[in-house]
């Protein structure tokens, strides 16, 4: 039996209105790498948060590797040992790799000497097989690079109880393999590893131990070969839903979106865009696959207005959209669902009903003589909390404090309520869990049988697969291909993805039946 | 105008410029840790008037060095737990910093109009260097004070950009919750900052009452603070700008009353104006890289209060 390494006993943690974690107990060993489940909300990063030193928890103890432990700052954990990477990023973006893993580090003399650091850093790197450029600054750095730094810094610190809140959420699948090796090959070391996650086939892959949460409390342990889809699930959800494989096809109609020859630029002034076209139908939705980076979001922001676009045409049913304001647009039909629910989607300072009303305060039926129908909004907000069953502690507080699922339902329910002809959804379901994904998507369905026509982007191609009636791949900013559900498969999309034509897939692929 | 004239008339330019060069130093140091400090008039005032009592009192210079930077430092600190320990608003607390100072500057300062001391910095040429031909005369004819704010460019910057706490105090600025994650003390930071800016403010009040002005009276400062400020961004948070900057000002302000002198009359409102527009024109045209991320310098995280559980 390994030693256990993290012991939490009896964690209690309130947040005004809620509690976040409730007598809580919890235990890793040396060497695992422990997965850390539960719906939006259960309070799994509070929990993590406390043993980073980041919040203090109101009762309960810790041993960290047999000592008991009193943590007043993340300096006192980074001391025991603990190294966590948070949901968000916590880099300076300003500063440069070498930068970000040196600072507060015991080792950075008071006369920095940027070589010997850069050399020192590198070594650790490549000891780990970590590759990155030093001198590279970090808002430079895709997402999965920026994670690496994270990684490379809790190494430097010879971190031995490494914590990742939601690591996977934003890699590619690539990277998503990439970082698992590292993971494994740590944990080989004799690292612990807790990574909190929503996606249950990882789960399955890499972790050996499992607890769940639900609600803030503890709700069951698995280890081994109790590990899998169906157990899982059972301990997650406050009700068993249904998680049924097919989907029934739309039945596509009227063109309601054209996008002819798209040139965008990106940040940075890359060629983002780059000469795309496309036709989506009412009661279609049409899944957009492409590795992160490809255009993805600058697409999503030109089509909905947010965006200035160099040249090309888009067109909403048959009205020709290209100079409309975002407003024009969305009286027009179209509704967006941002890839940031909480930079563009939402003011985290606003309450539910202010939220609500972002994209129609300016319809006569929100508006009474002397401004805003807050009555008639109390009702539209009870609805809305209803029918997207948002848990909402108190309807007048900021939105910032709701997690994240809740925060991505009240995007829907608002982007939803105008009954839209169009509906572009970036990556709706980042970040959510099964019972939240699940709703989403059949909200999805819903309005693609209603009518409107979807716009889905998704990183997930399981979930592309699943639900598009078409499935766009983005390549470099063009459109590789656009393959009916009926032929799609995994590997087709994939090396689509990579940059092959589907002429040079069936050609790869008429050889391999032989 | 002939040679010696212009060489004089930058050496005012150098002795008018330190009072904008202490005060917005600190101002830099303070800002680069994150806290933004709208007091600078007011710490400048209460400095300005303390160390002048302090001198008149001790007749020592040291003692009313030390007593204005400990003034203005003083006043930094009810900002630094204003807006680090409560999370105030720092644009609030700051205003509401100067009005303050101002008011409580006159207060103090009433018995002590008009009243005279000897206890001045004199202009100390510092053998060798002033010998220089036109340098010399220009920097290194000055006051002991003008040597430390020359000396404090140098160190700032090298602390800034050349050391380990340089590091720590630019990530506070950037990002509190990445500097706190990486174990670094951040409130510590914020404090020894926004308090060592209020020394400098200080510092740059009794510059004006023992170096420059030779006297107290109500509101002697007549809005440098403010101009120190607004040099900050002028400076886009260096050091080295901020010399420069300060010299300028420095001259636009002589400039006005040497042109009088000769004969020129153009209106010193005028002047006055100048040192705001020309920040108003550096915010304009200075900023922005195309098709880069917006750099103008500016600390990413300034005058957002950082709350470690806030959400
Ligand atoms: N800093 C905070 N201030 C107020 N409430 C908070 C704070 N952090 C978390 N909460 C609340 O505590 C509860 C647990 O949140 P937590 O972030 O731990 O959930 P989670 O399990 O990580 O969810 P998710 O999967 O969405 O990330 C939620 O109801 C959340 O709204
Ligand atoms: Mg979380």
């Amino acid at each position: 039996m390994p030693e256990p390494t993290v012991v939490l006993k009896g964690i209690t943690k309130a947040f005004p209105g809620v509690m976040a974690n409730e007598n809580v107990d919890f235990t890793a060993y040396k060497g695992e790498i422990h997965a850390l489940l539960g719906e939006n909300g259960a309070g799994k990063s509070t929990l993590m948060n406390i043993l980073a030193g980041l919040y203090r928890q109101d009762k309960g103890e810790m041993i960290i590797e047999g000592n008991r432990v009193e943590f007043h700052s993340p300096a006192d954990a980074i001391k025991a040992g603990i190294g966590m990477i948070h949901q968000h990023f916590k880099l300076v973006e300003n500063f440069t790799v070498a930068e970000n893993v040196a600072l507060g580090h015991e080792n950075t003399r008071f006369f920095v000497n940027k070589k010997n650091i850069a050399r020192d850093i590198t070594a650790v790197a490549e000891a780990n097989d970590i590759e990155l450029d030093m001198s590279a600054y970090v808002w430079q750095l895709s997402v999965g690079e920026q994670q690496r730094v994270e990684i490379l810094k809790m190494l430097y610190r010879n971190a031995r109880i490494l914590i990742l809140d939601e690591p996977t959420a934003v890699l590619t699948p690539q990277e998503s393999t990439r970082l698992f090796d590292t993971l494994r090959e740590m944990a080989k070391n004799g690292c612990t590893i807790i990574i909190i996650t929503h996606k249950l086939v990882e789960v399955c892959d890499v972790a050996h131990r499992v607890t769940v949460m639900r609600q803030g409390k503890l709700s069951g342990i698995a280890q081994g070969e109790e590990i899998s889809y169906q157990s899982l699930t059972g301990m997650m959800m406050s009700e068993n839903i249904r998680l049924d494989g097919k989907v029934p096809a739309g039945k596509a109609a009227a063109a309601v979106l054209e996008v002819k020859d798209l040139f965008v630029r990106g940040f940075k002034g890359v060629q983002a865009v780059d000469g795309l076209s496309f036709t989506l139908h009412s009661g279609e939705i049409l899944g957009v696959a492409g590795v992160a980076g490809n255009g993805q979001r600058e697409l999503a922001e030109a089509v909905s207005g947010i965006r200035g676009i160099q040249s090309g045409q888009v067109l909403l049913g048959d009205a020709d959209v290209t100079c409309a304001s975002v407003r024009a647009r969305i009286d027009k039909g179209l509704a967006f669902v941002p890839e940031d629910r909480m930079d563009t989607g939402l003011v985290g300072n606003m309450n539910l009903a202010d939220n609500l009303l972002l994209r129609s305060y300016w319809n006569a039926e929100n508006n009474t003589v002397t401004g805003i129908h807050y009555a008639r909004m109390a009702e539209k907000v009870d609805q809305a909390i209803e029918q997207y069953e948002i848990a909402v502690g108190n309807k007048k507080a900021p939105v910032r404090l709701m997690s994240g699922g809740n925060l991505q339902k009240v995007v829907l329910a608002r982007e939803l309520a105008l009954s839209p002809s169009v509906i572009v959804a970036a990556y709706p379901v980042r970040g959510l869990d099964i019972g939240a994904t699940e709703l989403i998507y059949t909200l999805l369905l819903r309005e693609r049988d209603r009518g409107a026509g979807v716009l889905l982007l998704s990183e997930d191609l399981d979930a592309l697969l699943k639900y598009s009636d078409r499935i766009l791949v983005l390549y470099r900013g063009r459109v590789m291909g656009i393959v009916d559900k009926a032929q799609a498969r995994i590997g087709t999309i994939g090396m689509m993805m990579m940059g092959t034509t589907p002429e040079e897939v069936a050609k790869i692929e008429a050889v391999s039946h032989f | 105008m002939d040679m010696t004239m212009i060489i004089a008339m930058l050496g005012a330019m150098v002795a008018a410029g330190t009072t904008y060069l202490l005060a917005s130093l600190g101002e830099i140091v303070s800002e680069k840790a994150g806290i933004l400090n709208l007091g600078v008039e007011g710490m400048m005032l209460v400095g300005a008037v303390t160390g002048y009592i302090a001198a008149v009192q001790s007749h020592s210079l040291l003692v009313a060095a030390l007593v204005a930077m400990v003034a203005g430092g003083l006043m930094a600190a009810i900002h630094a737990v204003l807006c680090i320990t409560l999370k105030a608003n720092q644009v609030v607390s700051g205003l509401a910093l100067t009005i303050f100072g101002t008011g409580l500057s006159a207060f103090v300062g009433k018995d002590y109009v008009g009243v005279l001391t000897e206890t001045l910095f004199r202009n100390v040429a510092i053998p060798g260097l002033s010998q220089i031909p036109v340098i010399g005369p220009i920097l290194f004819n000055q006051t002991m004070l003008v040597y430390v704010s020359l000396l404090l460019v140098l160190a700032i910057w090298f602390v800034l950009e050349k050391t380990s706490l340089g590091l720590k105090i630019r990530s506070a600025g950037e990002n509190p919750a990445a500097t706190d994650a990486a174990g670094v003390n951040v409130f510590a930071i914020q404090y020894g900052c926004s308090i060592f800016g209020g020394v400098l403010a200080g510092l740059a009040g009794a510059f004006l009452t023992l170096a420059y002005n030779n006297i107290w009276m109500e509101n002697i400062s007549a809005g440098q603070g403010w101009i120190a400020v607004a040099l900050v961004i002028f400076a886009r948070w260096r050091p080295g700008r901020a010399l420069l900057g300060s010299y300028l000002f420095g001259l636009v302000g002589i400039l006005g009353l040497r042109l009088q002198a000769v004969g020129i009359s153009i209106p010193t409102q005028l002047f006055n104006m100048l040192p705001y527009l020309l920040t108003l024109l550096v915010m304009i045209f200075g900023t922005g890289r195309p098709g880069g991320r917006r750099n103008d310098g500016a600390p990413a995280a300034l005058s957002l209060p950082y709350d470690r559980e806030a959400r």
